[in-house]
């Protein structure tokens, strides 16, 4: 089916014109739009934009959570052949410059003061910025900025021009070819500036068709959207495949609410990188430890059935009767409200993506039948490249190829895609596209991996980062830093992980502490600490994550490739790697280089053998001031482990 | 920021004494509010800040002076009375139900406002039900505007401290009152939490064009979000002004500061 999202938008308003299309909760009530007011009011500002003078393939910035309104605008700017470029909200007022100058943006959509503000802030330095609108007017009615309006004016103007050009928006939208452009998503980028991802209606639309069908998706799935419509993962969840198939998006109430509107939508279909579910799993087991002792058993020796029973049922498996009479008693009593707790009581499909997963924490939804799995994708790919089928889900690889994906691993090891949802190109630069995009249309996915006996892709690491011990007891052992990083992450403990390793003698690293998880764990030892960096540095803090590193190191010695890459000594950073202080990209993944710049001393005295090193660090704050944090860190020796064959 | 538009004497205290047996709390006090204006009340611990809001809103009962409001004079305010005016206060060491959820708390400051008698309203027939979904909605609106929704049905005892604080004033707004008043809003607050209040403060007053007494200690927060300010030391007014007439008076600089006798 070719068609575009816009035309997409009338057909749903034309066949189920009062079936609901978004709910957004206001007030406490969830307020319903359905898809023929919805398409009244895409018409409306698509009217509006281009009595404002956003013509076809002009770009036009939308910033902001998930609302209504924005996504409104996203499909008023498509109707007018105009193509949105969703922008992170999170992001500090100077990394939205080079996006809104490189793409010569005279438009945008602000969803309320705090994006104004940096909007306004940048205006300087984008001075062809000339239209701002604002979805929520809270603070700014004393702002008097030229070409600063509210979305309310824009769809007034709209329906005037509407009333005197009949059938204009409706004639713009005809116009529209799956070909043509769709939308621009700037990728993080962990060097240099960010390059625009061009994506056609087609690519776009493809892909989410496709992943539609392997799922078997209809209008009739409930969706929350609650990610950055910034990152591609939620505008394919929440946008191309809700228009794809027809069913409702729900906007949560603020960011503070999520977990709350999660259990009162019960979403059918759900997607949210492993960290979330991380975040909920360590709430409910944090809960748990506080229940009385009783209820802690019970919930203990059913965990045990599940994990024991629940992975098979969901891989359809077959199940003895005991078991199967044990799993139907513990779904009675603990995973059923477990599952209704969590808000996933009726999810059919869900899907983590973004990072790996850790081992545990996939089971553990699965057990609970949350049917959980893993998909391969980046923004470059319009997301679906490997989708785990319902009763092939495992923690270690990320699926099959989907319809329409072709896989081959290259000489270096690296993936290489080839499928109708590639990137058209990167914006404004060639020399990007080409280095990624082969003349006969194979993708490098600059990730290394395989695909194993069952067909499924396995990951190892971005191509770039996979390096080579050199000089010492290991010289010349592959060295795989995320790898390494991620078995330390999978412990609640630890939040992010830096390993150095590559040219180097042995493999060290930088750790996180996970300050909800660690703070609980001090408080039930009666453990006094005056806030993070006190808590980082606590003897006994180190010896929890000693433990940590020496059972991944006991793990790693059992896996022949990378065994030398034990991490043989650590420390514990004093303060949160923060994406605010560019030490993280925007979809948090750790920038290894630029941490390793900046804090240099500590990777010298992890190297040089010192205990405890001196350093200061300059962080940002939310609002833009700068500060200093200082600390003594203490560094520690873990004990490494001699590789073991694994026994044929 | 553009001028708002200030209007005028709303609330005007004059010559206020209170004493406590032989403590002399309040010393012949002097100031009017006007309407629309922030107005701070500054001065050193034991100044007399809380008991000159005491004497406002009628917890305490003043042995000389009056205290007009809207054209009306008293010479001692009732509790009741006030409150059903218009003017509605939060308490520096919170005034909530610690057990009851944020939205109880906030509707207990609907309550002037309900007509419905005891009777309809237990059994929940018709005209209240009617009622209360009325000041559901208006509570709502508290909610939305002191971006509290993830707390909407937590116990009160459970929330740190400045959302406790967030709630008080949010009580306090229910009662859509005209004239604010706010025992120290930011004591005890981290800087973070300290800017949200400022901010609220000043939506309220923009927003909603409350007129705003405030006590506060944190003389930065105090300059910036004030029109004018009353300075009190040993329950004697030393000034009255802008804040930048404050910052520059020489007593109040000597009271804060010190100076040699």
């Amino acid at each position: 089916m070719q068609t575009t999202f816009p035309k997409l938008l009338l057909q749903h308003a034309a066949e189920r014109p009062d079936a609901a299309a978004m709910r957004e909760k206001e007030y406490g009530i969830w307020q319903t739009l359905s898809w023929s007011a919805l398409a009244a009011m895409v018409e409306a500002l698509a009217c509006g934009l281009h009595q404002a003078g956003l013509r076809r393939n002009e770009h036009m910035v939308v910033v902001g959570a998930n609302r209504p309104r924005l996504y409104a605008t996203m499909l008023a700017a498509q109707s007018l052949g105009a193509v949105p470029i969703p922008l992170y909200q999170d992001a500090a007022a100077a990394e939205c410059v080079f996006p809104i100058n490189n793409a010569d943006v005279r438009f945008a959509f602000a969803e309320d003061q705090e994006q104004v503000d940096k909007l306004l802030e940048i205006r300087e330095r984008c001075p062809q910025l000339e239209h701002i609108y604002f979805d929520d007017p809270r603070g700014l009615r004393k702002y008097d900025a030229i070409g600063l309006a509210s979305i309310d004016e824009l769809l007034a103007a709209g329906k005037a021009f509407a009333a005197l050009h009949d059938g204009f928006a409706r004639a713009e939208i005809a116009q529209g070819q799956p070909g043509d452009e769709a939308a621009m998503f700037f990728t993080s980028g962990t060097t240099g500036n960010p390059k625009g991802v061009v994506h056609t209606h087609n690519s776009l639309l493809n892909r989410a068709q496709a992943g539609a069908r392997f799922d078997g998706l209809t209008h009739a799935e409930e969706v929350l959207a609650y990610m950055p419509p910034a990152w591609i993962g939620q505008n394919i969840f929440s946008y191309a495949q809700w228009l794809a198939c027809g069913y409702v998006v729900n906007c949560p109430e603020s960011a503070a609410t999520v977990n709350i509107d999660l259990k009162e939508i019960g979403p059918t279909y759900y997607f949210a990188p492993p960290r979330v579910f991380e975040g909920l799993l360590t709430s409910v087991m944090i809960r748990m430890e506080d229940a009385s002792a009783i209820k802690r058993k019970i919930f203990h020796a059913c965990m045990a059935v599940a994990q024991r029973v629940g992975p098979a049922r969901m891989n359809g498996q077959p199940v003895g009767l005991v078991d199967r009479l044990l799993y139907r008693l513990g779904d009675w009593i603990v995973y059923g409200p477990l599952r209704n707790n969590l808000g996933m009581s009726r999810v059919r499909v869900a899907y983590t993506a973004g990072e790996a997963i850790g081992p545990d924490l996939f089971t553990f939804y699965r057990s609970i039948g949350v049917n959980l799995k893993q998909l391969y994708g980046s923004t470059e790919t319009a997301v679906f490249v490997c989708l785990q089928p319902d009763s092939e889900a495992r923690a270690d690889t990320v699926g099959v190829p989907i319809e329409g994906v072709e896989i081959k691993v290259a000489d270096n090891g690296e993936i290489l895609v080839r499928s109708p949802g590639l990137l058209k190109a990167y914006y404004k630069d060639p020399e990007a596209t080409a280095e990624v995009l082969s003349a006969d249309g194979w993708y490098r996915t600059s990730d290394a991996g395989f695909l194993d006996a069952q067909g499924h892709l396995k990951i190892i690491d971005r191509v770039k980062d996979v390096g080579r011990i050199a000089g010492g007891a290991n010289d010349g052992a592959m060295f795989a830093p995320k790898y390494v990083e991620n078995k330390l992450k999978f412990f609640p403990f630890i939040k992010e992980v830096v390993a150095y390793g590559d040219g180097r003698d042995r493999v060290c690293v930088m750790v996180n502490i996970d300050v909800e998880a660690v703070g609980n764990w001090a408080e039930r030892r009666n453990l006094p600490y005056a806030g993070y960096t006190d808590l980082a540095q606590k003897p006994e803090v180190y010896q929890l994550i000693q433990d940590c590193v020496e059972k991944v190191n006991a793990d790693l010695s059992r896996d022949q490739l990378l065994a030398g890459s034990q991490v043989s000594r650590f420390l514990v950073l004093h303060k949160e790697l923060d994406a605010d202080d560019g030490e993280l990209t925007r979809t948090n993944k750790v920038r290894r280089g630029f941490i390793a710049e900046k804090y240099q001393p500590l990777v010298e005295a992890l190297y040089a053998g010192k205990t405890a090193q001196y350093i200061e660090t300059a962080v940002k704050f939310e609002d833009g001031r700068s500060g200093q944090v200082s600390a003594t860190l203490k560094i520690s020796d873990a004990k490494t482990f001699v590789p073991v064959k694994a026994a044929a | 920021m553009t001028a708002k538009k200030i209007g005028d004497v709303i609330l005007d205290v004059r010559n206020i004494s209170l004493s406590f047996g032989g403590v002399q709390a309040l010393t012949d006090i002097s100031f009017d509010v006007r309407e629309h204006e922030v107005r701070a009340i500054i001065g050193p611990n034991g100044a007399g800040k809380s008991s000159m809001l005491n004497c406002i809103n009628g917890v305490y009962t003043p042995q000389q002076g009056t205290i007009s409001f809207k054209g009306q004079t008293f010479s001692h305010m009732d509790s009741h009375q006030v409150a059903s005016m218009g003017i509605a206060r939060t308490f520096q060491n919170l005034a909530l139900f610690k057990g009851m959820s944020v939205i109880d708390n906030l509707m207990t400051g609907r309550n002037l406002r309900i007509r419905s008698n005891l009777l309809l309203q237990a059994l929940r027939i018709g005209p209240a039900e009617r009622e209360e979904i009325r000041h559901r909605e208006f509570v709502e609106h508290i909610i939305d505007f002191l971006e509290i929704q993830a707390h909407r049905k937590t116990a009160v005892g459970q929330l740190p401290y400045g959302l406790q604080k967030r709630v008080d004033l949010g009580r306090a707004l229910a009662m859509e009152p005209q004239v604010l008043l706010l025992d120290e809003p930011m004591a005890g607050m981290n800087l973070e939490e300290k800017q949200d209040m400022s901010r609220f403060v000043l939506d309220i007053n923009d927003e909603f064009g409350t007129t705003v007494v405030l006590i506060e200690h944190d003389m930065g927060v105090v300059m910036d979000i004030s029109d004018r300010v009353v300075v009190l030391d040993y329950g004697k007014k030393i000034g009255d002004g802008t804040p930048e007439e404050v910052r520059n008076n020489p007593a109040v600089i000597s009271a804060y500061l010190g100076t040699t006798h």
